[in-house]
């Protein structure tokens, strides 16, 4: 009776496996052409350093942007920017799902002895993003040596927590974007919207969009727990929505129902796909 | 001319055909037009008439370039990963051997695209942004029609300097790095994220003397009618020059890759 059942224990481990041994692949085949790489690299980092380059001509005309200073705002661009640029470098590439079953190489992916999701990920895996975390990285460290912030334990907790929270939130977002990808192939680029829109949003404060969005990044796509409910009571700031306290800490929680719904979402769009045939 | 007009239907239908594309296009252009103009909102208002703009013509900039995005093919996507391909491939050999200009054959294809997302990317995000908030779009027609022309040499410019990067891949072989830089510079010194009238100092008459400010910048100011007369020609005249000086160099770099293609088993 003590019949062990190594497919489905090993199964978590096998996708890791899996990924790592495909993205060790990527990244000897874009050390083939070096020169490329590191313009790559440099440029991903000076993409996401003019972004703030931007906001630091803003702050050259003005004093605060919505209430908030620049180094505020620093901390805010730097919380998002490292939690997406995270979920980027491990699920960045998922938009290319919409092409395989276009073009019907997905069916090359279901046939190999390794979960799907975890070879759709890996594919063209891009070690450039690392230059987009750095920068974020970066970043929030040079908003935190400027701000005055009282800190007391929780909120230090609260920033790592607040990290991986984010990541796994914009991660929930690509994967539930791939599996839009099964029914819409074309359409990878709505993914883009909340992806890269909401990074870009989450850079600025809520107090300067309309109160509709920011109660629409909250309820509808939850992407104001990445950053702006944790990160303004660690700036000690009111919530622009009146919510209660408890919810600057409910990042983890929303993080891991985000995750789940990815998660079905993902299963039920890959047991639809029908392959383009031939 | 009847061929490369024939070839710029063919880039028009063939964008065209990608009706899912195009709606996921619009939708992603318009999500990020209101995030943009929310934050130039709150620019604006801290500090009104910031760069000659008030807070209408800052809003119009931001969903005219929204826009206009697709249009320039400012972030990729344009032509240039295909060009790339084909040079990686070897492909590129055959359409060397083409009895039609090279240059010439992409340019048209790269117009009929751009028409097509002139047309299809461009219009739904401008109505959106200008039923949502209030922009200062022009009323007369003649100042749209200086706007169409002026969007047209503004794509000429931009296939020129994509055009060259494509070139690149003569070189280097993989593109992708070139693309990643050139989606840069098309984002930051075309205005795209912000506009270059607001750039201070020297970087700000840098900014608007390269030929990226002739994408973006000068086809808005346009539309907003910032030029009149002879300062529309003079702005019209600064994306021709452009365009003439960049057409130029690609020719002269792909006189100089062309000697370096070699066909194997000939």
């Amino acid at each position: 009776m003590a019949e062990p059942r190594p497919r489905r224990l090993s199964a978590p481990y096998e996708g890791v496996r899996a990924y790592c041994l495909v993205v060790g692949m990527w990244v000897r085949s874009t050390m083939a052409y070096r020169t490329s790489f590191v313009m790559m690299a440099l440029g991903n980092f000076v993409v996401t350093a003019l972004d703030f380059a931007a906001i630091l001509i803003m702050f050259s005309h003005i004093d605060t942007l919505g209430g908030f200073t620049l180094a505020e705002v620093a901390f805010l661009y730097g919380t998002t920017s490292t939690s997406f640029g995270l979920a980027d470098l491990v699920l960045g590439n998922m938009d290319r799902l919409g092409r395989r079953v276009r073009d019907g190489t997905l069916d090359t992916l279901l046939v190999r002895p390794a979960p799907v999701l975890a070879q759709v990920a890996a594919d063209r895996f891009a070690l450039r993003r690392l230059g987009r975390i750095s920068q974020g990285a970066l970043l929030l460290v040079w908003s935190l040596v400027r701000l005055d912030i009282a800190w007391t334990p929780v909120k230090v907790l609260l920033v790592p927590v607040m990290l991986v929270s984010g990541a796994l939130i914009f991660g929930a977002v690509f994967v539930a974007g791939a599996a839009f990808q099964f029914r819409a192939n074309d359409a990878s680029e709505v993914q883009n919207a909340f992806t890269y829109g909401g990074t870009t949003m989450l850079q600025y404060p809520p107090t300067v969009f309309a109160t509709d969005l920011v109660r629409g990044v909250t309820f509808v796509i939850p992407l104001a727990f990445v950053n702006w409910l944790p990160a303004l009571r660690i700036l000690g700031r009111e919530n622009p929505l009146g919510l209660p306290g408890w919810v600057d800490f409910a990042s983890p929680a929303v993080a891991l129902a985000c995750c789940a719904l990815a998660g079905l979402a993902w299963r039920s769009g890959l047991r639809g796909y029908r392959s383009t045939g031939s | 001319m009847r061929l490369y007009a024939a070839v710029a239907v063919s880039g028009f239908r063939r964008y065209a055909t990608y009706r899912a594309a195009t709606a996921a296009g619009v939708f992603t252009n318009t999500v990020f037009g209101f995030i943009v103009a929310y934050t130039f909102k709150a620019l604006w208002s801290e500090r009104p008439h910031l760069g000659g703009y008030d807070q209408a013509q800052a809003l119009t900039f931001v969903w005219v370039s929204q826009s206009l995005l697709a249009v320039g093919a400012l972030m990729g996507g344009g032509f240039q990963e295909e060009f790339q391909e084909r040079v990686r491939s070897g492909d590129i050999a055959v359409d060397l051997y083409r009895p039609a200009d090279l240059q010439l054959w992409w340019l048209a294809s790269d117009l009929g695209r751009a028409a097509f997302q002139l047309l299809g990317r461009g219009v739904v995000p401008l109505a959106v942004g200008a039923l949502a908030f209030e922009l200062a779009l022009p009323a007369s027609p003649l100042t749209w029609l200086a706007f169409l022309l002026s969007v047209f040499l503004g794509t000429v410019v931009g296939f020129g300097v994509r055009y060259l990067a494509g070139l690149c891949a003569f070189w280097l072989l993989d593109g992708t790095g070139v693309n990643v830089l050139c989606g840069l510079l098309g984002v930051f010194l075309t205005g795209m994220l912000l506009p270059l009238n607001v750039f201070p100092g020297a970087l700000g008459e840098i900014a608007r003397a390269l030929p990226w400010s002739a994408m973006l910048q000068v086809p808005v100011d346009v539309v907003l009618g910032r030029h009149h007369g002879a300062g529309l020609v003079r702005a019209l005249g600064f994306q021709a020059a452009w365009a003439a000086v960049l057409l130029l160099a690609g020719r002269a770099v792909q006189a100089v890759a062309a000697r370096k293609v070699v066909v194997q088993g000939g």
